[in-house]
């Protein structure tokens, strides 16, 4: 589900299971559910999407990963964020494993490259935290 | 030796346009394209006894019994099918394998995507073709709403842009390679008068200088939504045989998919229609050498070069020196798509996916007119669904 932001972004609505996640963004931290097995998994549910085990726990991640793809939204895809445009969405492979989608920040737009190096940045926004990227430091 | 159990003994489809300027309640337009639809296959509606739907927008619960009430139809198969752009692929085979188990006969398979007429109250107007960038993904509980679109990751565009970004990074195929997918389907156009763009070819340079929509996909790399609908017949290959058209076997299929939102595909460069493929190249015991034309889902260019690989026409990498080497024209050397393919056709919603199977059809039965390909008796018919995500393979062989 998403809310919208004063300025008309989209913002996600956190439900009991993703809430912890969306905490961690507010404290500027990423943390994940870690499966004993299975490793950290992406996004947040009662069960590791490979063995359906519950005994998962939650756990703090670097944040660094790579750029596994992106694109640069030039056309305003969603009408809510053409004030935005152009911006870039990107697949991040965290170093831990999951993949992740955010966008990017702090980096020209046709600066962005398949592979770079990336960490973790956040961006408040009212009273959440979006998880973005921005190239390693 | 493939399935012959159940065949494609007709067919109907309206010329896709961006304003529709007829509006109709979606079981008046079911109605209007059973009538035609039966009409040529010359089958009785009494014969048929299922129904395959996507949904009805005047009875979102109970669908298929409301549409059969409307018809008049009494149905022992009903399935409503949620596969995005491989719903009409999905709808075939369903039907196809229905037929061969024995519980029904004869199965309407629709794709109706008309405006409605306007609701007392609210406003009038043109109806132009529209699509909710969210999808549905904004539901409580949704993980989309929650971690794709406060990102931006709506619509589709950007989810294929991100595939052939990645495409290019590994593989290194150039955007003008893309581009020729994309001027090859528009020269087929032109020789369908129902397509969207007939009367309108482009050059290489045309797509190349069209503006970025999500890099690296340009506009001219990106269908055309429209209002359109079609239906197909699939009846016992003995009926079949019984009427106008040259049977067209339902001879293989396969269906795979693993993820909605792209973030989450295993490999987005190495697609579900792998699996789906070679299922139905197997269940048809024909191998991609054998195909005499192709159609394939093309909601970008980037769909077209993965659909090559995956599906086995050449190996993973080599998609874009495939498309380099062969003419995708109906007069080339590789006919893809050669109704125009939903590139040149334009996208008429669900009808956009079954233009691929119609066009199929239409070759193997020998009535593509000015576009027919010669001696077309074996057509690969592929959907692919959401962000790459649904995939269903058809292998169409003629009696």
């Amino acid at each position: 589900m998403v809310h919208f932001a004063a300025d008309g972004r989209p913002l996600p609505t956190p439900t009991p299971i993703t809430a912890p996640y969306f905490d961690g963004l507010r404290e500027h931290r990423l943390v994940l559910q870690r499966c004993p097995r299975h490793g950290y998994f992406f996004y947040p549910r009662g069960r590791c999407p490979v063995c359906l085990g519950d005994d998962w726990e939650w756990g703090e991640l670097s944040g660094r990963g790579t750029v596994y793809s992106f694109t640069v939204d030039r056309a305003g895809h969603d009408p809510a964020l053409a004030s935005r445009i152009p911006f870039a969405i990107a697949l991040v492979d965290l170093d831990e494993g999951p993949r992740l989608v955010g966008n990017m920040m702090d980096c020209a737009v046709d600066d962005i490259t398949v592979g770079m190096a990336v960490e973790a940045a956040y961006e408040d926004v009212d009273d959440t935290t979006l998880l973005a990227f921005r190239p390693a430091g | 030796m493939g399935k012959q159990a159940a065949a494609i003994a007709g067919l109907t489809e309206w010329a896709p346009k961006r304003v529709w300027d007829e509006p109709m309640f979606t079981m008046e337009a079911c109605a209007r394209l059973a009538a035609e639809v039966l009409a040529d296959a010359e089958v009785d509606k009494g014969e048929v006894d299922g129904l395959v739907i996507n949904g009805l927008r005047e009875s979102p619960m109970f669908a298929p019994s409301a549409l059969a009430e409307f018809l008049g139809i009494r149905s022992n198969f009903n399935e409503v099918v949620d596969l995005g752009g491989a719903t009409p692929a999905g709808m075939v085979w369903r039907a196809a394998a229905a037929i061969e188990v024995g519980v029904c006969e004869t199965v309407l398979v629709f794709c109706p995507s008309v405006p409605a007429p306007p609701q007392p109250g609210a406003n009038g107007g043109p109806m132009k073709m529209k699509m909710g960038a969210y999808m549905g993904g904004e539901v409580w509980g949704s993980p989309q709403g929650q971690f794709e679109i406060p990102a931006g990751l709506v619509a589709a565009t950007p989810s294929f842009a991100m595939a052939a970004q990645r495409y290019m990074a590994a593989y290194g195929v150039s955007e003008e390679t893309l581009a020729k997918v994309a001027v090859d389907s528009r020269y087929n156009a032109q020789a369908n008068p129902l397509a969207v763009f007939y009367g309108k070819p482009i050059t290489v340079d045309d797509v190349m200088s069209s503006r970025y929509v999500a890099d690296p996909l340009k506009l001219l790399e990106i269908v055309m939504p429209c209002y359109g609908g079609s239906a197909v017949l699939v009846t016992t290959a003995e009926r079949a045989a019984r009427g106008p058209h040259r049977p067209v076997y339902v001879s293989g299929y396969g269906e795979h998919l693993t993820h909605k939102s792209i973030t989450y595909a295993p490999d987005i460069v190495d697609t579900p229609i792998r699996l789906a493929a070679d299922r139905a190249f197997a269940m048809a015991g024909v191998s991609p050498d054998a195909v005499d034309m192709a159609s394939m889902y093309d909601c970008y260019t980037i769909t077209v070069l993965l659909t090559i690989e995956d599906a086995g026409f050449c190996p993973k990498g080599e998609g874009g020196r495939f498309i380099d080497e062969h003419s995708l024209r109906y007069d080339g050397d590789w006919p893809l798509n050669t109704h125009g393919g939903q590139l040149g056709m334009g996208q008429a919603g669900l009808g956009g996916g079954m233009s691929h199977i119609t066009e199929a059809v239409r070759q193997v039965q020998g009535r593509a007119g000015e576009r027919q390909v010669p001696n077309c008796d074996i057509a690969y018919a592929n959907g692919t669904g959401g962000m790459l995500a649904e995939q269903v393979a058809l292998i169409l062989e003629g009696a």
